[in-house]
C-alpha cells in the first residue's frame, strides 16, 4: 500500500515537472519568441492595424467594425434605439454585439453573434424590420430601393458583431444617400465605393466586400476639401 | 464568379494543400516518433521530468503517464484561474468561479476548448498565454502520443512495449507542433492576426469617443488552437473576430491548419505499420467523408431554406462578409469533422440541416479526419468493427494488420464505442428532464433541444464548438459538460491503449486467401458504410427530434 502511494506520488511529481517545463516551452518562450518577430517585422498588424485620418487623428482598426450612428436624444437613456446618421456608409447590424459583464473597471467590446436559429421569431422580426428601414432609409426622391435590391449582409448580423466590410451590393445601395447628404456627385461617391472596393484574394478566396471604415475616412476627406 | 464556384474554388484549393503536405508531414511524423535519437534541450526536458525516454512502456505503464500528466494539468490550470485575480499581468481581471474554473481547466485538458466564458473580458494575459495555449500543444501532444502507441500495438509483435509516454509528449510538441506554431503565427500576424503584450487598448472612433480592445498574444495561440484540434478562441467570435482569422488567405489557411496533422497521421500509421496502401485506406474513408460532408454543407447554406433566410435572401447571420458562405461551410464541416470546436461562424444561425450536419460530424466520433491523434485511434477502432462486421459475414475470425481481433480486441473497441454516445444521450435526457437546465436554452422549438443536444455532443466528443445561444455559464451545465468533457477524452484512452497491449503481445497472423484485404476500396466502403451505420442507429432517434425536425419543417 506504502509502497503504491508513493508510485503514485513520484508519478504525479513527473507530471507536474513535465507540465512546468512545458509551460516554459509553450507558455513563455514561444510567445515571446513570436511577439519580437511580429514586432519587428509586422508592427502595425501585430497592435492591430489602426488607421489615422487626414489629421493623424487613429480613428479605429481597419479590421474592427464601428457604428455610425445620430448622436442620443438623451444620452442617459439606455434603452434609446440608435439612429443611423445618414451621412455616413453603414455597416452590418451588430445584434449580437456585447458589453463586458465581468471586470466591468473596463467598457470592454464583447464579440458575438445573435445565435438565433432562422425559425426563430425573434430573428424574423430582426431580418424584416431591418430590410424595411434599408429600404427607408436609402430611398431619395430620385432613387428608390426595391426590397429585392436588399443583400442579405444589409439586415444580418455577423458572427464576431465586427464585421468590418459590407459587401458592394450593399454599398451601391447606399450611394445614393450619402451622396445626397453630403451634397456630392453620385458619380463622385460612386468612383470612391469602387475605389474601395476589395475583390475576392487571388480571384477565388472569399467574397468581395468594402471596408466601412476606410470608405467612411476617405469621405470625410473628400467632403472637407 | 458566383459564390458557389468561388466556393468551390476554395474547397479544391484547400484540398490540393492538403495533399501536397500529406507526405512530407506524414512521414516526418513517422520519423519523429520512431527515431532513437535525442536531442541535447529534449534531453535537458527529460532531466527536469526525472524519466529515462529510452525506457520501454507496457500499456499500464503508458496510461498512468496520461493520466498523471493529465490530472496535474487539470489541477494546474483550475489553480491559474482561482488565483487569477492576484496574479500580476492579468489586466487586473478577476479570479474564475469553481465550476467555471473546473469547466474550463477540464475543457482544455481534454484538447476540447469548450468555453462558457467569453475570453476578452474573463481571461488576462497568463491564463490564456501560460494556461490555455499551453493546454492547446499538450493536449495535442497527449492525443498523438496515444494515437502512436497504438500504431505500435499494430506494428510490434510479441512484446507488451508501446514506447514511451514522456518521449513521445516532448517530442510531438518540440519537434513537430511548435516549428509549425512559429511559423503559422508569422503568417497570421502578416494577414493581420494581432500579437502583443499591451494592456486593454482605448482607441479613438470616427465619430468620436474611444472603443476599448484587449491586446494579447493572439496568433501565437490562434495557430496552436487550429493545428491541435483544440478550438478555444481569444475573444468570444473565436475564429470569426477580426483579430483572429482577419482575411479570407487567413481563413483558408486556418482550415488547412485544422486538417493537416489529422490527415497526415493516415500516413504516419501506414510508414509504421509498414504498409503505406493501408494507411491510404484510412485516407481514403476520411477523405470521403469530409469531402461529402462539405458538399452538403456548402448545398444547404447556399440553398438557405427557413423563414427568416426567405426573407434576407441568403443564409447571412453569424456569418463574416469576407468569408463568405462557401468559407464559412467548409470551416464548420472541418471544425466538426474534427476535435477542433473553433467556428469562424455561428453554428446555431446556420440552417436546420446544416445545424444537423455539424452535429453528426461530431457523432461520427469525430474520425475524418479527426482531431490530432485522437481522429487516428478512433478511425482504428472502427476499422476493427468494420473486419469484425465483416468476419461474422463469413464466419472466419477477423484480423487486421495481421492481428487477430478476438474476444478482448473486439470487446474493448466495443467500450470504446459506447463510451460518447452513452455521456451525450444520458446527459441530454437529464437536463431536459430535470426543471432548471432548459431555462438556459436561448431559442425555441426543436431548435432550443439541439441546443443542449449540440452542448454535450460537443463536449463528450472534445469538439468545443457550440449552438452558443445556450447559457451554459451555469453550476449544471458547467459541471456536467466537465464531467462529459473528461471522461469523454479519457476513458477512451484507457480501452485504445489497453487494445494497443493487447495487440503489442500477439504474434502475427500469416495472410492467407482468406484475408479481407484492408488496403482495398471495397474495405474503405465497408468502413464508411460501418460508420454511417454505428453512428445513424446511436443518434437518429434525438437527431429527427432537433435539427432534422428543424430542417424539415422548413
Amino acid at each position: 500500500m506504502n509502497n503504491s502511494v508513493g508510485n503514485t506520488a513520484r508519478l504525479l511529481g513527473a507530471g507536474l515537472r513535465a507540465l512546468l517545463v512545458l509551460t516554459v516551452v509553450c507558455g513563455v518562450l514561444y510567445p515571446l519568441a513570436v511577439t519580437g518577430i511580429a514586432q519587428a517585422l509586422f508592427n502595425d498588424k501585430a497592435n492591430g492595424s489602426e488607421i489615422k485620418d487626414k489629421t493623424g487623428q487613429v480613428v479605429g482598426s481597419s479590421l474592427i467594425g464601428q457604428r455610425y450612428d445620430l448622436p442620443k436624444q438623451n444620452p442617459d437613456d439606455a434603452t434609446e434605439a440608435a439612429k443611423p446618421d445618414p451621412k455616413w456608409f453603414q455597416p452590418r447590424p451588430s445584434n449580437g454585439l456585447g458589453s463586458n459583464s465581468v471586470n466591468t473597471q473596463y467598457s470592454l467590446i464583447l464579440s458575438g453573434a445573435t445565435n438565433k436559429a432562422a425559425d426563430n421569431p425573434d430573428l424574423v422580426k430582426l431580418v424584416t424590420d431591418a430590410k424595411a428601414a434599408v429600404v427607408a432609409d436609402n430611398s431619395t426622391a430620385t432613387y428608390k430601393v426595391k426590397p429585392s435590391d436588399v443583400p442579405a449582409d444589409a439586415v444580418t448580423s455577423s458572427g464576431s458583431g465586427l464585421d468590418p466590410n459590407i459587401s458592394p451590393a450593399y454599398a451601391a445601395l447606399q450611394i445614393h444617400r450619402v451622396a445626397e447628404q453630403n451634397k456630392l456627385d453620385v458619380k463622385q461617391v460612386d468612383k470612391l465605393v469602387a475605389d474601395h472596393t476589395t475583390g475576392r484574394t487571388l480571384g477565388f478566396m472569399g467574397e468581395p466586400r468594402v471596408n466601412v471604415l476606410e470608405l467612411n475616412t476617405a469621405l470625410k476627406a473628400l467632403t472637407e476639401s | 464568379m458566383s459564390p458557389v464556384t468561388a466556393g468551390v474554388l476554395q474547397l479544391l484549393a484547400l484540398t490540393a494543400a492538403l495533399a501536397l503536405a500529406y507526405r512530407p508531414l506524414g512521414d516526418y511524423m513517422a520519423k519523429v516518433y520512431s527515431s532513437e535519437k535525442h536531442y541535447r534541450p529534449e534531453k535537458w526536458i527529460y532531466k527536469a521530468i526525472g524519466a529515462n525516454p529510452s525506457a520501454e512502456m507496457r500499456w499500464p505503464a503508458y496510461l498512468r503517464g496520461v493520466l498523471a500528466f493529465s490530472a496535474m494539468s487539470v489541477l494546474f490550470l483550475y489553480l491559474l484561474q482561482r488565483l487569477q485575480g492576484v496574479l500580476p499581468g492579468s489586466l487586473g481581471f478577476a479570479s474564475i468561479d469553481p465550476d467555471q474554473a473546473f469547466n474550463t481547466a477540464a475543457s482544455f485538458v481534454a484538447n476540447t476548448n469548450w468555453q462558457s466564458y467569453a475570453g476578452e473580458q474573463a481571461m488576462g494575459h497568463v491564463v490564456q498565454t501560460g494556461g490555455l495555449a499551453v493546454q492547446n500543444f499538450v493536449s495535442a501532444a497527449v492525443g498523438m502520443a496515444v494515437a502512436v502507441a497504438l500504431v505500435r500495438g499494430f506494428a510490434r509483435s510479441r512484446t507488451g512495449e508501446l514506447g514511451n509516454f514522456w518521449a513521445d509528449l516532448v517530442r510531438g510538441t518540440v519537434r513537430i507542433l511548435l516549428p509549425i506554431s512559429v511559423i503559422g503565427a508569422i503568417v497570421l500576424v502578416a494577414c493581420g492576426a494581432i500579437q502583443n503584450f499591451a494592456g486593454i487598448h482605448e482607441v479613438g472612433q470616427f465619430l468620436g469617443g474611444t472603443q476599448q480592445w484587449n491586446g494579447g498574444a493572439v496568433a501565437s495561440q490562434e495557430v496552436i488552437k487550429e493545428l491541435g484540434t483544440n478550438g478555444g478562441g481569444y475573444f468570444n467570435a473565436n475564429s470569426a473576430h477580426p483579430f483572429e482569422n482577419p482575411t479570407p488567405f487567413s481563413n483558408l489557411f486556418e482550415i488547412f491548419l485544422i486538417l493537416i496533422i489529422p490527415f497526415a497521421m493516415t500516413r504516419t500509421f501506414g510508414r509504421m505499420v509498414g504498409s503505406l496502401r493501408q494507411g491510404y485506406a484510412i485516407l481514403a474513408t476520411m477523405a470521403v467523408i469530409w469531402l461529402g460532408f462539405t458538399a452538403l454543407m456548402m448545398w444547404t447554406e447556399f440553398a438557405h431554406h427557413g423563414p427568416a433566410f426567405d426573407i434576407t435572401g441568403g443564409a447571412m447571420e453569424g456569418k463574416e462578409t469576407r468569408f463568405g458562405i462557401g468559407g464559412s461551410a467548409i470551416f464548420s464541416v472541418a471544425t466538426t469533422l474534427t476535435s477542433t470546436g473553433a467556428v469562424n461562424s455561428f453554428h446555431s444561425s446556420f440552417t436546420g440541416l446544416g445545424g444537423g450536419i455539424q452535429l453528426l460530424g461530431m457523432q461520427l466520433g469525430e474520425i475524418a479526419p479527426g482531431g490530432v491523434g485522437s481522429g487516428l485511434y478512433g478511425m482504428l477502432i472502427m476499422a476493427i468493427i468494420a473486419v469484425f462486421i465483416a468476419g461474422l459475414m463469413v464466419g472466419r475470425t477477423p484480423e487486421y494488420l495481421g492481428k487477430k481481433i478476438g474476444t478482448r480486441e473486439i470487446k474493448l473497441a466495443a467500450c470504446y464505442i459506447l463510451i460518447t454516445p452513452a455521456l451525450v444521450l444520458c446527459f441530454t435526457a437529464a437536463a431536459m428532464a430535470l426543471p432548471t437546465p432548459p431555462h438556459s436554452m436561448l431559442n425555441p422549438g426543436a431548435h432550443g433541444f439541439s441546443e443542449v443536444l449540440y452542448a454535450y455532443t460537443s463536449g463528450a466528443n472534445n469538439n468545443g464548438s457550440a449552438f452558443a445561444g445556450l447559457n451554459a455559464d451555469t453550476q449544471w451545465f458547467n459541471s456536467t459538460i466537465g464531467i462529459a468533457m473528461l471522461l469523454g477524452r479519457f476513458l477512451p484512452m484507457v480501452f485504445v491503449l489497453a487494445l494497443a497491449g493487447s495487440l503489442a503481445e500477439q504474434k502475427p497472423v500469416p495472410e492467407t486467401a482468406g484475408t479481407l484485404r484492408t488496403d482495398k476500396p471495397l474495405y474503405a466502403g465497408l468502413l464508411v458504410g460501418t460508420i454511417v451505420i454505428i453512428t445513424g442507429l446511436t443518434y437518429f432517434p434525438a437527431l429527427a427530434l432537433g435539427p432534422l425536425a428543424e430542417g424539415l419543417a422548413s
